[in-house]
């Protein structure tokens, strides 16, 4: 990943709608699946020949030997977490982050989604986790800058005592799956603002918010990435690109 | 995605070069070529021959670095 941030041209913004709008609507079939009983891996099948059956390539499958279409985090798992015959129990929180790929141009998002009834504590985590993300998306605005995006998450999170989790970040993309700049979650002392946002700019902006400490552990197969005290970790991400006439989220179905 | 930073590594300043680069040499045994944070330039830190410093490496490109601090 270079540090350049790669502008769009109006025409490669037409793709990236296509391709982040088939993200949303993948997910958004998948939310109709999730309940107990299903497992993590009947969730990736569906969404790999979903893809396919519309012409799109998913993005995480290959990527970096990564085997499968869906990320599929279950409570204390943040991200990266890997379908399996794992089957879904009833007050389990469960985060789809999945990405497509149209016409060469990346499409990224996630939810982190209730299995039935959950308990009032994954309720308020699911709930700031998702404003979380809806004040990013207002802070992600022309003019303003970088590390607006993570000083709005981080004070939201932390007002409610959760934490941000430092080690992943939200991105640039396009014609890769990450392109600079990197998206931290919180702001970092003594690395000012970042750079300003500008029109063409398409971001993926993604907040993964732990109900406990912020620390990570990887497990032994190299990708799950959990919460190092076991507390419920939530993730929410949508891709957006900045216009001169507001931020358009290009994975939101109206 | 993974956040990605640059590494930290400690070594000695062996030779100045032209440009405010220097050659330092980590305490890994290898050598880099090395220039001065912006930061340090503005505040007249001098760099000599033996001091040990702080050099961040891409991980990109290993052969080179900025050095980010100077011991005192």
């Amino acid at each position: 990943m270079t540090d350049r941030i790669i502008l769009k041209a109006p025409w490669e913004l037409e793709v990236l709608r296509k391709s982040n709008r088939l993200v949303a609507k993948t997910l958004a079939e998948l939310a109709s699946m999730v309940r107990p009983g299903v497992t993590t891996l009947e969730l990736d099948r569906f969404a790999e020949a979903f893809l396919q059956a519309r012409g799109a390539r998913p993005a995480f499958k290959g990527y970096r030997n990564y085997p499968f279409t869906l990320c599929t985090s279950v409570n204390e798992q943040i991200v990266h977490g890997m379908p399996s015959d794992r089957a879904l129990v009833e007050g389990d929180i469960l985060s789809l982050d999945m990405g497509a790929i149209v016409d060469g141009y990346y499409g990224d998002a996630a939810v982190t989604l209730p299995v039935g009834g959950i308990s009032a504590e994954a309720q308020r985590l699911l709930r700031v986790t998702r404003e979380c993300l809806e004040r990013a998306l207002t802070a992600a605005r022309s003019g303003g800058r970088l590390a607006d995006i993570g000083g709005a998450v981080q004070g939201h999170a932390e007002s409610h005592g959760y934490s941000v989790v430092r080690a992943f970040v939200g991105h640039g993309i396009g014609k890769s799956l990450h392109e600079a700049p990197q998206i931290p979650n919180f702001v970092e002392p003594g690395r000012g603002r970042g750079p300003v946002l500008k029109a063409g700019m398409v971001l993926a902006i993604e907040p993964m918010i732990n109900a406990g400490a912020p620390e990570v552990r990887v497990l032994a197969d190299r990708w799950t990435a959990v919460t190092a005290d076991g507390s419920l970790s939530a993730h929410f991400e949508h891709t957006v690109a900045i216009t001169e006439n507001g931020t358009e989220i290009l994975t939101a179905l109206d | 995605m993974p956040k990605e930073e640059a590494v930290e590594v400690e070594g000695t300043v062996v030779e100045p070069l032209p440009n405010a680069m220097f050659r330092v040499q980590l305490e890994s045994g290898h050598k880099v070529l090395a220039h001065v944070s912006g930061k340090m330039r503005m505040h007249f830190i001098r760099i000599l021959p033996g001091d040990k410093v702080i050099v961040e490496l891409s991980p990109y490109d290993l052969t080179r670095g900025r050095i980010i601090y100077r011991y005192k």
